[in-house]
C-alpha cells in the first residue's frame, strides 16, 4: 500500500533537499497522503496516543534526571526535593509517574485491539512481533524506573524480581550477583538501573520506528479485517486521521490530567513513600498494577523455577500468536465463537491482575485466590495454544463484506464520488 | 451477539466489582487493624484546601507534642511561610526557627562539641530543616523502649488509609482491649494499628496544648489539626496542584470541543 510516492517538490529549496535527503518526501508519504482504511474506529487511535506517551515520558524523564541523585543514600531525598524545592518538580514527577500507568493502559488497549481484529495475521506478523518487543522493553523500563525513588516497594520489588534469576539452575545465583553488581540489591544496582532506565526509552523509540515502518508496508488493518482493494476504501491520513487521533488524544490527556492533578497517588503504593530499608520487609510486596497478572502467575506456582518459566512463557507466547491463529478471517467481528473466548480472555487477565494484588492467603467467596490464579493461568495459556488453533479450524465465520467502502458508504460506494 | 454482550457485561461487572471491593475479599487475620474512622478533612476532594487555622494549630501540636520523638526532616522553617501552607508571616517563621536549636557547623577552632562534649547547636534559620529529635536510629530506639518513631514528613502519604488512618491512631487509644488480649509491657493497645499494639504511648490529652486562637483543645480537635498539618507536610503543593488542574482541564475540554467540531467537519462526507 505504500506504493509510488506522491510527493511533488514545488520550490527550488524543496527540490534541492529532495535530491539529497528525501526526508520531506518520507514525511509527506507516511504522514500526509498515506492511504488509510476509512473505517478505523476509536480503538485505532491508541497508536498515536502511545507515541505521545513515549514522548511525555522521555521529556519529563530528562528533566527529572537533572535533579535526581542515583545513590542509595540520597535517591529518596532527591525525589522529595524534586517534589518540594524544584520549580514545578511535583508536576513533572507526577506526570512521569502517572505517565507510566497511562502508557501501559494505552498499550494494553492497543494490544487487545490487535488481538480482537486479528492485526497480527499475515501480512502483519512482524508488526505484532516488534510490538511484543516494545512491550517487553516497556516492562523492563518501567521496572527500572520504579526502583529509582528507592522507597520500600522500589527496593523490595527489585529484590523479588532480580531474585527470580537465581531460580535458573547452576548459574542462577551467579547471574543474580552479576545483575546486582553486589551480593544484594544496593548502590551498584540502583546506579545501573538508573543508567538502563535512561537508555531503554531511546531504544524503544528506535523500535517504535521499526514498528511504524513495518506498518507502512501493508498499511493498517481495520475493524472488518478485510484488505484494502480500491482507493475508495481509504482516505488520506491527513486530515482524516490526524484530526481524529488529535481529538481522542485530547480525551486521553483529560483522563491523564485528572490523575496527575487530582489523584496523583492513585496508582502508587503508600509503602513507596517510606525510604528503602533492607532490614524491614513490607508485609506485602506488590508490583505496579500493569505487572500484576504476571505476578499472579509467578506466585500461583509453588516451584520457583517453574513459576519463572511460566511467567516468561506468558510473554514469549505472544510472539507465536500469528501462527497459532489458524483462522482465515482476521476480525473477531466475523468470528462468533472466537469472540466469546476473546472476552473470556480479557476477563481472565483482569482476574489475574486482581489475584496478583492480594495477599497469598487471600480468598474470594471461600475459594483460595491462589487456585483462582492457577485456573486463570491455565486459561491464559490454553487460549493461545489450544483455543486459537482449534477454533480457527472448526468455526464458521460470518460472511465478510465485499469491501470497506461498501460497508461504510453502503452501495453508493459503487460510484467513486465522495 | 446477545451472548457476547452478556460476556462483555459480565467481564466489566466482575472487573469493576473486584476492583471496587478489595475489603470484601481480603484475608483478615485476627488482629488485623480496624478500618480507619470516617472523618472528613477540608483538604480532601477536588476543591479541598488546607484550613489555615488548622495548619497553624497543627504545627503547634507537632512542635509541642510530636517533635519530642518524631522528626520532620523534609520541612524547612521557610516552608512554614510558604503559600498554600500554614502561611505564618516570614517574621513569625524566623522566630519559630530561632526558638529551635539545630546542629551547628564546626566553630572557628574547628570544634564540633562544647566543653562538656555535647554537640554544638545554634538557633535555627529559615533555611534550616526541622531537626530530628534523635541523632540516629539506635538512639531513637534506646529512648523509646525499642520502638522507632517514624519521621512524620510523609507519614500521611506513606500509610494506607492516609489522613483517616493517622487520625484513628491518634484518637484510638481509649478503646478497651478485648478480654484475654495481652498487651506486652512498653506497648499500648490501639485497634487501628496492625497487630493492635503500638509502641507509642497515647500522645494527646484534653488541653494538652493551649491554642492561642481560643479553639478548645480536645483530643479530637488536636488530632484533626495535626493530621491537617501532616497532610500539608506530605503534600505541600496540593493547593497549587488543584488550582492548576482546573485551568488545565478547562483548557483541555475546550480544546477537545474544538477538535470535535473539526473532526465532524473533516469527516462529514467521508462516512
Amino acid at each position: 500500500m505504500s506504493g509510488p510516492s506522491t510527493y511533488d517538490p514545488k520550490s527550488g529549496l524543496e527540490k534541492w533537499i529532495d535530491s539529497r535527503l528525501p526526508l520531506p518526501r518520507l514525511m509527506h508519504d507516511t504522514m500526509s497522503t498515506f492511504p488509510t482504511p476509512r473505517n478505523l474506529n476509536f480503538w485505532y487511535t491508541f497508536g498515536g496516543i502511545l507515541t505521545f506517551c513515549l514522548g511525555v515520558q522521555i521529556v519529563t524523564g530528562i528533566v527529572l534526571a537533572m535533579h535526581y541523585v542515583s545513590t542509595s543514600a540520597l535517591a529518596f531525598n532527591s525525589v522529595e526535593a524534586i517534589m518540594r524545592d524544584v520549580n514545578y518538580g511535583w508536576l513533572i514527577r507526577y506526570v512521569h509517574a502517572n505517565g507510566a500507568s497511562m502508557f501501559f493502559l494505552a498499550v494494553y488497549i492497543h494490544m487487545f485491539r490487535g488481538l480482537y481484529y486479528g492485526s497480527y495475521k499475515a501480512p502483519r506478523e512482524l508488526i505484532w512481533i516488534i510490538g511484543v518487543l516494545i512491550y517487553l522493553l516497556m516492562m523492563a523500563t518501567a521496572f527500572f524506573g520504579y526502583v529509582l525513588p528507592w522507597g520500600q516497594m522500589s527496593f523490595w520489588g527489585a529484590t523479588v524480581i532480580t531474585n527470580m534469576f537465581s531460580a535458573i539452575p547452576v548459574v542462577g545465583s551467579a547471574i543474580a550477583t552479576w545483575l546486582w553488581g553486589d551480593f544484594a540489591v544496593g548502590d551498584a544496582t540502583l546506579n545501573r538501573f538508573f543508567s538502563l532506565h535512561y537508555l531503554l526509552p531511546f531504544i524503544i523509540a528506535g523500535v517504535v520506528g521499526l514498528h511504524v515502518w513495518a506498518l507502512h508496508v501493508p498499511g493498517n488493518n481495520n475493524p472488518l479485517g478485510i484488505d484494502v482493494k480500491t482507493p475508495q476504501d481509504t482516505v488520506p491520513f491527513h486530515p482524516y486521521y490526524t484530526v481524529k487521533d488529535a481529538f481522542y488524544l485530547v480525551l486521553f490527556v483529560i483522563l491523564f490530567a485528572s490523575f496527575v492533578f487530582f489523584e496523583p497517588d492513585f496508582f502508587g503504593n503508600p509503602d513507596n513513600y517510606q525510604p528503602a530499608n533492607p532490614l524491614v520487609t513490607p508485609p506485602e510486596i506488590v508490583p505496579e498494577w500493569y505487572l500484576l497478572p504476571f505476578y499472579a502467575m509467578l506466585r500461583s506456582i509453588p516451584d520457583k523455577l517453574l513459576g519463572v518459566i511460566v511467567m516468561a512463557g506468558a510473554i514469549v507466547t505472544l510472539v507465536f500468536i500469528p501462527w497459532l491463529d489458524t483462522s482465515r478471517v482476521r476480525s473477531c467481528r466475523f468470528r462468533p465463537l472466537m469472540k466469546q473466548f476473546f472476552w473470556a480472555f480479557a476477563v481472565v487477565c483482569v482476574i489475574l491482575g486482581y489475584c496478583g494484588a492480594q495477599s497469598v492467603e487471600a480468598t474470594a467467596f471461600g475459594v483460595p485466590l491462589v487456585w483462582v490464579a492457577r485456573i486463570a493461568t491455565l486459561y491464559y495459556f490454553a487460549f493461545f495454544w489450544l483455543i486459537m488453533p482449534i477454533v480457527g479450524l472448526i468455526e464458521t465465520p460470518k460472511k465478510l463484506p465485499a469491501s470497506i467502502a461498501q460497508s461504510v458508504l453502503g452501495d453508493s460506494a459503487a460510484t467513486p464520488a465522495e | 451477539m446477545r451472548l457476547t454482550k452478556l460476556t462483555r457485561n459480565l467481564a466489566l461487572g466482575l472487573g469493576l466489582g473486584l476492583l471496587a471491593s478489595p475489603a470484601a475479599f481480603a484475608a483478615e487475620s485476627a488482629t488485623a487493624r480496624h478500618h480507619p474512622k470516617h472523618v472528613e478533612f477540608e483538604f480532601e476532594g477536588p476543591f479541598g484546601t488546607y484550613d489555615r487555622g488548622a495548619l497553624q494549630r497543627g504545627f503547634q501540636v507537632y512542635k509541642e507534642v510530636c517533635a519530642s520523638c518524631h522528626g520532620l526532616q523534609h520541612i524547612a522553617f521557610r516552608n512554614l511561610a510558604d503559600k498554600g501552607g500554614p502561611e505564618f508571616s516570614e517574621a513569625q517563621a524566623r522566630a519559630l526557627a530561632a526558638a529551635v536549636k539545630v546542629p551547628a557547623e564546626p566553630n572557628d577552632k574547628g570544634e564540633t562539641t562544647d566543653e562538656s562534649g555535647a554537640p554544638l547547636t545554634r538557633p535555627g534559620l529559615l533555611a534550616d530543616r526541622y531537626p530530628s529529635p534523635f541523632p540516629n536510629e539506635n538512639a531513637a530506639r534506646a529512648n523509646n523502649a525499642g520502638s522507632l518513631p517514624p519521621d512524620l514528613s510523609l507519614i500521611v502519604k506513606a500509610r494506607m488509609g492516609g489522613p483517616q488512618y493517622i487520625y484513628s491512631i491518634l484518637t484510638g487509644f481509649h478503646e478497651k482491649a478485648p478480654a484475654g488480649f495481652k498487651v506486652p509491657d512498653n506497648k499500648h493497645f490501639n485497634p487501628y494499628f496492625e497487630g493492635w499494639t503500638i509502641g507509642m504511648p497515647p500522645p494527646l490529652s484534653n488541653n494538652g496544648v493551649t491554642y492561642s486562637d481560643g479553639t478548645k483543645a480536645t483530643i479530637d480537635q488536636q488530632a484533626h489539626d495535626v493530621v491537617t498539618f501532616l497532610a500539608w507536610a506530605a503534600e505541600p503543593k496540593m493547593e497549587d496542584r488543584k488550582r492548576m488542574g482546573f485551568a488545565v482541564l478547562i483548557f483541555l475540554i475546550t480544546l477537545a470541543g474544538l477538535l470535535f467540531a473539526a473532526y465532524r467537519r473533516v469527516w462529514k462526507d467521508a462516512h
